[in-house]
C-alpha cells in the first residue's frame, strides 16, 4: 500500500515535495528570536557538560579572607557571605536548572502523554475516570502543588523535579486529549481503521505523530516554566540541598545580605531570566513554525 | 443564569472530592510512621501511641479518609503540631493580608495588561506594539522572587522610599500599609499584566478583523469609539476565561513574594508549615488555595456570561 503513494505524488514538474518538519524548519529559520533563543539555551548546556573545565574556582570552596567581595579580576562576579566564588556557583548552578527543567518535564510527558491518548482515543469512562482526575490536580495551583508534594516527600532535588514533574502533567493530559479528540475523526485515521488496523497501532502509529508539534511546543514552554519552579522550590529551600550550588538557593541566602553584598543577588537571578527568557523565545518560534493559524 | 449555576456547582463537586483526597493522599508519601515523624527528636511512646490513637493511624486507609473528610465539612482542618491551633483558624488569620495582597497584584496587572495588550493590537507592527511585546516576555520570563529583590536592593536599600519588609494592618494605618505593599503587589502583578496583555492582544487582533468593526469604521464612527466600545467588549470573552487560569499563578505567585517581602500571610504559612513538619497547616493551606481557585473560576464563568449576552438564554 505505502509503495503505491510515492508513484502517484512524484511528477517530474514538481521539486522534491518538502515534509512538515523541513518546512517548519525553514520557519523557525528565519524568526531571529527563536534562533538567539537556541543558541543561548545550547550556551547553558555546554556550561552544564563542561562546568568543571569552565568555572575557575571550585564552587563549594570557602575562603574565610574572601568574605563577600566585590567583584573584582580575581573574582569577576564577586564571593559570598563564605567566601565561594559566585561565578563558579552560576556555571556549576546552570547543572541543577537545566537537569530540572528537562527531567521534570520528560517526567510530565512520561505520564501526561499516555493518559490522555487512552483518554481520548478510548473515551468512554476510561475518559471520565483520567479527565475528571486531571481537573483535580489542574484545580490545585501548581506551584502550591509543588510545594505541597516537595514538603511530603522531602526537600531534595531529586524530589523537587518529581514534584514539578506530577504538577504539570495535568497539562499535556488535557493537550493530549484535545488534540487526539481534534485528530480522531480525519480520514486518515478513519483509512486506517477501515484497513484493519488494530487500535493501539492507530494510536501509536497514526495519531501520535500528528500531535507531536503542539506536545513540543508546550514541552519547550514547559521547560522554561518548570526552570522557574525548581528556581522557586530550592528559593524556599525545598530544592537542591547546600552547599551544593543552585540559583534558587543562591537568591535565598543573597536576599539576607542585599544590603552589603548585593551582587550575590544579582548574577543568579540573571541567570534564571536568561534561561527561561531563551526557552521561552525558542517555544514561541516553535509555535509560530510549526503551527501557523495559531499566530 | 440560575440553571447553569446549578449545573457548575453540580461540576465541581466530583471535583472537590477527588482534590480533598489527593490532599489526604500526600500524607502517604510520608516515609514511615506518620506519628513518629509528628512526635519529634524525643521519640517518647507514649506521645507516639497517642497521636496512633488521635489521627486513626491504625485504621484502614479509607476509614481514615473518612475521618478526615468528616472533620474538614465540620470546619476542623485538624491542628497544627507547632502551636496547636486551629489550623482553620490560622488560616482564617492569615487569608485577610494575601488576599489584600492578591487584589492589589491584579490590579496592577489589569491595569498595565490590557491597554498594553489594546495598544499593542491597533499598532501592529509598530514601536509600540514590539515595547509592550518585550514587555511581556520580561514579565512571563522574571522569576518573580528575584524582581522583589532588586526591587528592594533600588527602593529599599539605595534610594530609601519604601519599607524592604514589615507588614502593616490597613486598619492601622493605610499609608504605611500601601507603602509596605506597593512592591510586593507590582512584583506578583506583572507576571500577570504580562500574560493578560498576551491574551488581549491576540483577541483584540481577532476582532479588529471582523465584519463588525469594519462595518462600525465604515459609518464613519471614530476610531476610539470602535476600538473601545465595539471591538474591547467582544474581545473581553477571551480575556476573561484565560485571565481566570492566571488566578492561580496569583496565588502560587504569593507564596514566594511573602517569602521575599516577609508578609505573613497564606504564603509565608505554608512555607513555615512545610520547615515545621506541621502537615496537618501544609493540607489544610492546599485545600483552602484550591477552593478558593475553584470558586474564583466559577465566579470567572459568571463574569463570562454578564459580559456576553448571547450566552444568557
Amino acid at each position: 500500500m505505502s509503495s503505491v503513494l510515492p508513484i502517484l505524488s512524484t511528477s517530474p514538474m514538481e521539486a522534491a515535495p518538502a515534509g512538515p518538519w523541513r518546512r517548519a524548519y525553514r520557519r523557525l529559520r528565519k524568526r531571529r528570536a527563536a534562533l538567539l533563543g537556541l543558541a543561548v539555551v545550547l550556551g547553558f548546556v555546554a556550561l552544564a557538560l563542561f562546568a568543571p573545565w569552565i568555572a575557575p574556582q571550585d564552587p563549594i570552596a570557602t575562603s574565610w579572607g574572601a568574605l563577600r567581595k566585590a567583584p573584582s579580576a580575581q573574582h569577576w562576579f564577586g564571593t559570598d557571605e563564605i567566601g565561594r566564588d559566585v561565578l563558579s556557583r552560576v556555571i556549576w548552578g546552570t547543572r541543577a536548572s537545566l537537569l530540572a527543567g528537562v527531567v521534570s518535564v520528560s517526567l510530565s510527558l512520561l505520564i501526561g502523554v499516555p493518559l490522555g491518548l487512552a483518554a481520548g482515543f478510548i473515551g468512554g469512562w476510561v475518559d471520565a475516570v483520567i479527565s475528571r482526575i486531571t481537573d483535580a490536580f489542574l484545580a490545585c495551583p501548581f506551584l502550591i502543588l509543588a510545594i505541597a508534594l516537595a514538603a511530603f516527600l522531602g526537600p531534595s532535588l531529586t524530589n523537587a523535579m518529581v514534584a514539578i514533574g506530577v504538577s504539570a502533567a495535568p497539562i499535556f493530559v488535557r493537550l493530549t486529549r484535545g488534540q487526539v479528540l481534534g485528530v480522531k475523526t480525519e480520514d486518515y485515521v478513519e483509512a486506517a481503521r477501515a484497513v484493519g488496523n488494530p487500535p493501539l497501532r492507530i494510536a501509536l502509529r497514526h495519531i501520535l505523530p500528528n500531535i507531536t508539534a503542539p506536545l513540543m511546543v508546550q514541552a519547550t514552554l514547559a521547560v522554561a516554566a518548570a526552570v522557574i519552579a525548581e528556581a522557586s522550590l530550592s528559593f524556599l529551600g525545598l530544592g537542591q540541598q547546600p552547599p551544593a550550588p543552585s540559583w534558587g538557593s543562591m537568591l535565598n541566602t543573597a536576599k539576607n545580605f542585599i544590603d552589603n553584598a548585593p551582587w550575590m543577588a544579582v548574577w543568579p537571578g540573571l541567570a534564571i531570566f536568561l534561561l527561561v527568557l531563551s526557552f521561552n523565545l525558542l517555544g514561541d518560534g516553535l509555535r509560530d513554525a510549526l503551527d501557523p493559524r495559531q499566530r | 443564569m440560575g440553571e447553569f449555576l446549578v449545573r457548575r456547582i453540580a461540576q465541581l463537586l466530583p471535583t472537590l472530592v477527588l482534590v480533598s483526597m489527593l490532599i489526604f493522599g500526600l500524607q502517604q508519601l510520608l516515609p514511615g510512621d506518620p506519628a513518629k515523624i509528628l512526635a519529634g527528636e524525643e521519640q517518647d511512646p507514649q506521645v507516639i501511641a497517642y497521636l496512633h490513637q488521635k489521627l486513626h493511624l491504625d485504621d484502614p486507609l479509607p476509614v481514615r479518609y473518612a475521618y478526615w473528610v468528616g472533620g474538614v465539612l465540620r470546619g476542623d482542618l485538624g491542628e497544627s503540631v507547632r502551636n496547636q491551633q486551629p489550623v482553620l483558624h490560622l488560616i482564617a488569620q492569615k487569608l485577610p493580608v494575601t488576599l489584600e495582597l492578591a487584589l492589589l497584584a491584579m490590579a496592577i496587572a489589569l491595569v498595565i495588561g490590557i491597554p498594553a495588550g489594546i495598544v499593542s493590537a491597533v499598532g501592529r507592527g509598530t514601536a509600540w506594539d514590539w515595547g509592550a511585546n518585550v514587555f511581556a516576555l520580561w514579565g512571563i520570563s522574571t522569576p518573580n522572587f528575584w524582581l522583589g529583590i532588586l526591587l528592594i536592593l533600588l527602593f529599599s536599600v539605595n534610594l530609601g522610599w519604601l519599607p524592604a519588609s514589615g507588614y502593616v494592618s490597613p486598619l492601622e494605618d493605610l499609608g504605611a500599609n500601601l507603602k509596605a505593599m506597593i512592591m510586593p503587589a507590582f512584583v506578583l502583578g506583572n507576571a500577570i499584566a504580562a500574560v493578560l496583555m498576551r491574551h488581549t492582544r491576540s483577541a483584540m487582533l481577532q476582532v479588529l478583523s471582523s465584519d463588525y468593526v469594519r462595518t462600525a469604521r465604515a459609518k464613519g464612527l471614530d476610531e476610539k469609539t470602535v476600538v473601545l466600545k465595539h471591538a474591547l467588549r467582544n474581545a473581553l470573552t477571551p480575556i476573561i476565561t484565560l485571565g481566570a487560569l492566571e488566578l492561580g499563578t496569583l496565588l502560587s505567585g504569593a507564596v514566594l513574594t511573602e517569602q521575599v517581602f516577609t508578609i505573613p500571610g497564606f504564603g509565608k504559612l505554608i512555607v513555615d508549615a512545610v520547615f515545621n513538619r506541621d502537615y496537618a497547616v501544609v493540607q489544610g493551606v492546599v485545600l483552602v488555595t484550591a477552593t478558593a481557585y475553584m470558586v474564583l473560576n466559577l465566579l470567572a464563568d459568571v463574569a463570562y456570561i454578564a459580559v456576553n449576552p448571547r450566552l444568557r438564554h
